[in-house]
């Protein structure tokens, strides 16, 4: 579903983050991209939905150029590409029923939105994305008066809410703590196996990608050097992708297993 | 006793202080060079209080208070002046807001046109604006609506544009990243972050207003201070003494309460 052409990004003050990676990902996968800070893996994530444009490959999204689309084209296409982020990125001040809608709102005409009017089956959508990372009761809590788990899982119903095919997230936990990590990575786990949503992840905790994905990418200075099963991520592989031994930051370490909430 | 200490290498040596002590003597240079220009002198000072002091009872003591009652007509035209001005003014900045914030649509040559158009006109005071619309439109409020609704939308949007730049803006990425238009944006990403910020400046501005609108009447621009030109000319210091005296009673109170609405809001 997702096709990764011999991609490179050049920033115009002459860092190169991304060199001639290339990728297939299928349906149903989980995901995750790992390597030091500045390897690309934002970079990489952000080309699939335009957020950052390539200069030289290109991907193809169900068959789409991601490269060739702007405008409307574009639009609809990042419609099918939900993404949750390392900040959460709610609108603090507004509901949390109200950002969670924002994910409907490429389904319709702006004019249309602009008034707040979205149809009854939309707020359905919403509220059930809410109940998937079990989170409805805070539905008409205003965004700033919830925890970093539960905004991060606002954010994650809010990515549900488009519909999407593929999932990117962007170091979705690196603001949480050990133990809201292991809840939200649950939920994106058993998203990716209740919705078969595909999820590309960016992890900075190898241990974290080790355990919930099935495939690992490995990035080491803008470079693809692994791409495999997450069983086959020995500390050879983990010696090129880090070029060091890991410190004890990449390593989450043991946690409990956490209460579901 | 402290015990002495053997430094292991030099203290540094204090830097200069020449550049600090050269702008203290300019600054004071400065001052005397203004006041020489001016032909400021403290004999006039004194003997002018003096003087005053006799000028402010007349005025003051006591207030014309049958007169004061034929003020309270051009009063309510002061305040309608400036709640229309204010009101109207506010919602001509919201485009001019929208067009200057760098952050926004990414249009650098659109925006600084916008921004230069906006610093133009926030450099010409509303008396002036007031002046300027009386002698086309006449005299009346027109003019002095047409005046601060000119001057609010400077003031507002500069205000303004400022807000939406300095917003979080994971949302707009967030929104973005979901095939969101600008329109949706600027609707569900943009607006809640700074909608409390806008109506306090919409509420700052009419503090501004309701004091710029009782000085429009003096070039014919509608309002109270129509009454100055009269009374002064006719020398009738107690009649001028209620007019300021009404002005400032009122403006202390709308200032007072927007100011509490201001503080609720933020």
């Amino acid at each position: 579903m997702l096709e990764i052409r011999n991609i490179s990004k050049t920033y115009p003050n002459g860092v190169q983050a991304l060199s001639n990676v290339s990728l297939n990902i299928q349906k149903g996968e989980f995901v995750s991209i790992i390597g030091l800070s500045g390897a690309g893996k934002s970079t990489l994530l952000r080309s699939i939905n335009k957020m950052i444009e390539m200069t030289e490959g290109d991907i193809l999204f169900q068959g789409k150029s991601i490269r060739e689309a702007k405008g409307k084209e574009l639009r609809l296409i990042r419609r099918d590409i939900g993404m949750i982020f390392q900040s959460f990125n709610l609108v603090k001040r507004s509901r949390v029923i109200t950002n969670v809608l924002c994910g409907r709102i490429a389904y319709h005409s702006p004019f249309v939105t602009f008034f707040g009017l979205y149809p009854k089956e939309d707020k359905q959508i919403a509220f059930e994305a809410l109940d998937r990372v079990n989170i409805l009761e805070k539905a008409y809590n205003r965004a700033d008066e919830l925890s970093g788990g539960q905004m991060q899982r606002v954010a994650i119903a809010r990515s549900l809410a488009q519909e999407p095919i593929l999932l990117l997230a962007d170091e979705p936990v690196a603001s949480l703590d050990p133990l809201t990590t292991i809840q939200v990575m649950d939920d994106l786990k058993r998203i990716n196996r209740e919705l078969g949503l595909t999820m590309l992840v960016n992890l900075h905790h190898v241990d974290l990608a080790l355990k919930y994905s099935t495939r690992i990418i490995g990035l080491q200075a803008g470079k693809l050097v692994f791409d495999g099963h997450a069983k086959d991520v020995n500390d050879e592989v983990l010696k090129e992708i880090y070029g060091r031994e890991l410190t004890s930051s990449e390593v989450l370490g043991e946690v409990e297993d956490a209460p579901s909430s | 006793m402290r015990p002495p200490h053997k430094f292991s290498r030099d203290i540094p040596e204090k830097p200069s202080d020449i550049k600090r002590n050269l702008s203290i003597v300019l600054f004071f240079a400065l001052i005397y060079a203004a006041g020489k220009f001016t032909r400021f002198n403290f004999s006039d000072l004194i003997e002018g209080m003096s003087e005053g002091g006799g000028f402010i009872k007349e005025l003051f003591f006591p207030p014309d208070w049958a007169y004061m009652k034929r003020l309270i007509e051009p009063m309510k035209e002061t305040i309608q002046i400036s709640i229309v001005g204010t009101f109207f003014g506010s919602i001509v900045a919201i485009p001019f807001a929208i067009l200057s914030a760098r952050n926004f649509l990414r249009m650098p040559i659109l925006t600084g046109i916008v921004r230069n158009f906006l610093g133009l006109f926030r450099t010409i005071p509303a008396l002036v604006f007031a002046a300027l619309f009386a002698s086309v439109f006449g005299f009346g409020s027109f003019p002095g609506m047409m005046a601060l609704i000119v001057f609010t939308a400077g003031l507002v949007a500069k205000l303004g544009f400022e807000a939406i730049e300095s917003i979080d803006h994971g949302p707009v990425e967030a929104l973005e990243s979901s095939g969101a238009t600008k329109l949706s944006i600027l609707r569900f990403a943009i607006i809640p972050q700074i909608l409390p910020q806008y109506l306090s400046f919409v509420l700052y501005s009419f503090e501004i207003n309701i004091r710029a609108s009782a000085v429009l009447g003096y070039v014919g621009a509608g309002g109270i201070a129509n009454y100055y030109n009269r009374t002064l000319s006719y020398l009738q210091y107690a009649r001028a003494g209620s007019i300021v005296l009404l002005t400032f009673v009122v403006v202390m109170a709308l200032d007072l309460v927007s100011s509490r609405i201001r503080e609720r809001l933020l």
